[in-house]
């Protein structure tokens, strides 16, 4: 049985953003498909009263003092953006016409 | 300028000598590898950008700075190439994606402040998969890099353009990075070195994100003294890096020299069990128990030693490392950098970022990102993501016992040597077995290096030393009295 169905994917790539096309969803389908069924092994593993390692490194809440530096200007900050508007990165209309 | 001539084939510690002696000035040795780029890269396709002017000036300053008498690091005026990964103020910078083309960061990565401020001249920026997942280049939405050993294979990946430009001699020094292997696997089939040092060593600030939990930023080089001489510039704490220790870096040098020497007695090295056979080609693992044998020559003591759970340790690493990168790609919405597709005044909001997305990401990228957003999705998230975390903790627990009983661990790097382009993109799991040896320490967030240590079918054979956190120093030891054992491999002339 297929781990991951060709809706499925669809569904995650509109999740993630993504507009797929109709070739790439055959091609993404089965090859997720692959890889799920071959990392689906980590379930062997007995695992239920062992705690999660998010992080290798042993640190919380680290603080730093609160000193000013020199921070990046208004103008470098818009530079590398594909649209800007009055000092202000320009986006597609959020709202729909009816709204 | 007969102590220039031949400057590309020396060490990084040689060209650091010549300079600060004043047998040659910092733009003469920019400028013949510079020169050396322009005739051969075009066959190798090591970099997406050569920034020849800013090298020079680089290098100009560098010899000012000299002639006034002023105290310059030990790298000073050395060049070296940056993976693409890597942000450089003013400089392109595109992670081989077409999302970024033409995009110059408006800020240096923590690592590249401290090479400037070493008086290092950057060469340019180093092709690679994009967003650095991949193990060939065949990822690069910018085209592969040819390995210089058969120009028709590949030279590893993710960062296989800054180990082939050592390989190629266009450069003595390169900055990888490594979340499953990125800097290894390269440096294995290139026959050049790679570390992947202790995670938290070295500062991810100015790293384009991939896996913000295993990315680890580190050196590569044609020996492990030059090597070690750059993880020296690079490593330390950052205060812009919340997961960078605070801590002293290992001196990383000394061990090196001391390692030099060949003399490992008293220290014991553990074979990984699980890593000694299965999967791997026959003439990589002949050139591994040489390499053994070898270091056994020399003093070291061998134990075997059992990891159980590394055998899981690629399926956690493809749940953990496209769930972040799922979340971290998120960033490029055609907002703030990089290209905008399809913003025609009247799509809205959501099409244009999806059209952005979907033309700007290339198929690696989109299949992780599809995979990282099914394993943290409800109802597959404790099965998946949940189990490869806890997983991540079985497989820590199989490093702290093993570094009870030996000083490092050691195994090939890869199990394969550099194989022809196309021979693994259909199957993108075939891809991912390149990786299956060097994951592990990634998990753990330990350091790694992988050394030439042979050859099989005359192609470079990687030998990995595997440490315990904070104690790179050690690996270094190791991997340079296996260098003083085994010498280092040439590539054929281009």
């Amino acid at each position: 049985m297929a781990a991951i169905s060709r809706e499925e994917v669809a569904h995650l790539a509109h999740l993630s953003r993504l507009a797929v096309t109709e070739d790439e969803l055959d091609m993404f389908a089965g090859q997720l498909d692959v890889i799920l069924q071959s990392v689906a092994r980590i379930g062997d593993v007995a695992a239920d009263d062992i705690p999660p390692t998010s992080h290798s490194v042993p640190l919380t809440n680290v603080y730093r003092d609160d000193v000013v530096t020199p921070s990046l200007t208004q103008e470098e900050v818009l530079a590398g953006a594909p649209d800007v508007a009055e000092s202000r990165f320009r986006v597609p209309r959020i709202l729909s016409e009816e709204e | 300028m007969s102590a220039v001539s031949d400057v590309t084939r020396m060490t990084a510690a040689q060209i650091a000598g010549l300079i600060s002696s004043g047998e040659a000035s910092a733009v003469e040795v920019t400028t013949a590898h510079l020169d050396r780029i322009t005739a051969v890269d075009e066959r190798v396709h090591a970099f997406l950008h050569v920034d020849r002017e800013g090298a020079l000036a680089a290098a100009a300053a560098v010899d000012i700075r000299r002639g006034k008498g002023e105290e310059l690091g030990p790298l000073a005026g050395v060049p070296i190439a940056v993976k693409d990964v890597v942000t450089t103020k003013g400089v392109p910078t595109t992670a081989a994606s077409k999302i970024l083309e033409g995009w110059k960061p408006p800020y240096d990565a923590t690592i590249v402040s401290r090479l400037r401020e070493a008086g290092m001249v950057m060469l340019g920026k180093t092709n690679m998969d994009e967003f650095a997942m991949g193990s060939s280049t065949e990822y690069s939405a910018y085209g592969p890099t040819n390995n210089p050993w058969d120009l028709g294979r590949i030279p590893g990946g993710s960062g296989g353009g800054s180990a082939a430009s050592l390989a190629a001699y266009e450069a003595p020094l390169a900055i990888g990075t490594d979340t499953g292997g990125s800097i290894r696997q390269p440096g294995a089939v290139t026959g050049t070195v790679g570390a992947k040092p202790t995670y938290g060593g070295t500062s991810r600030y100015g790293l384009i994100a991939f896996s913000s939990s295993l990315d680890t930023p580190g050196p590569c080089a044609r020996t492990v003294e030059d090597t070690a001489l750059l993880h020296a510039v690079i490593a330390g704490h950052d205060p812009r890096d919340s997961t960078s220790i605070p801590q002293p870096v290992p001196d990383v040098v000394a061990a090196a020299r001391l390692g030099a020497t060949g003399d490992l007695t008293g220290v014991k090295l553990g074979v990984v069990k699980e890593f000694a056979g299965e999967g791997a080609e026959p003439g990589v693992m002949a050139a591994f128990h040489e390499s053994v044998e070898a270091l056994v020559k020399l003093g070291a003591e061998i134990v075997e030693i059992s990891c159980p759970h590394f055998e899981y340790a690629l399926p956690a690493y493809y749940l953990i490392a496209p769930s972040e990168a799922s979340s971290n790609l998120a960033r490029f919405d055609g907002v703030r950098y990089g290209v905008r597709v399809g913003d025609d005044g009247n799509r809205s909001l959501e099409e244009v970022m999806s059209l952005t997305r979907d033309s700007g990401f290339g198929p690696e990228v989109k299949r992780r990102i599809i995979l990282g957003t099914y394993a943290l999705s409800s109802g597959y998230y404790d099965a998946y993501y949940g189990q490869a975390q806890k997983v991540r903790t079985l497989i820590t627990r199989d490093f702290t016992k093993a570094f009870d009983q030996v000083d490092v661990l050691i195994s090939p790097t890869t199990p394969f040597v550099a194989f022809p382009f196309g021979s693994r993109t259909s199957d993108p799991y075939q891809m991912y077995l390149a990786d299956l040896y060097t994951i592990p320490t990634n998990l753990y967030g330990g350091p790694a290096i992988s050394v030439p240590c042979g050859l099989s079918e005359g192609l470079p054979v990687g030998f990995q030393i595997m440490a315990p956190t904070m104690a790179d120093d050690r690996m270094y030891r190791v991997a340079a009295a296996l260098e003083s054992a085994v010498g280092t491999f040439t590539p054929p002339e281009l």
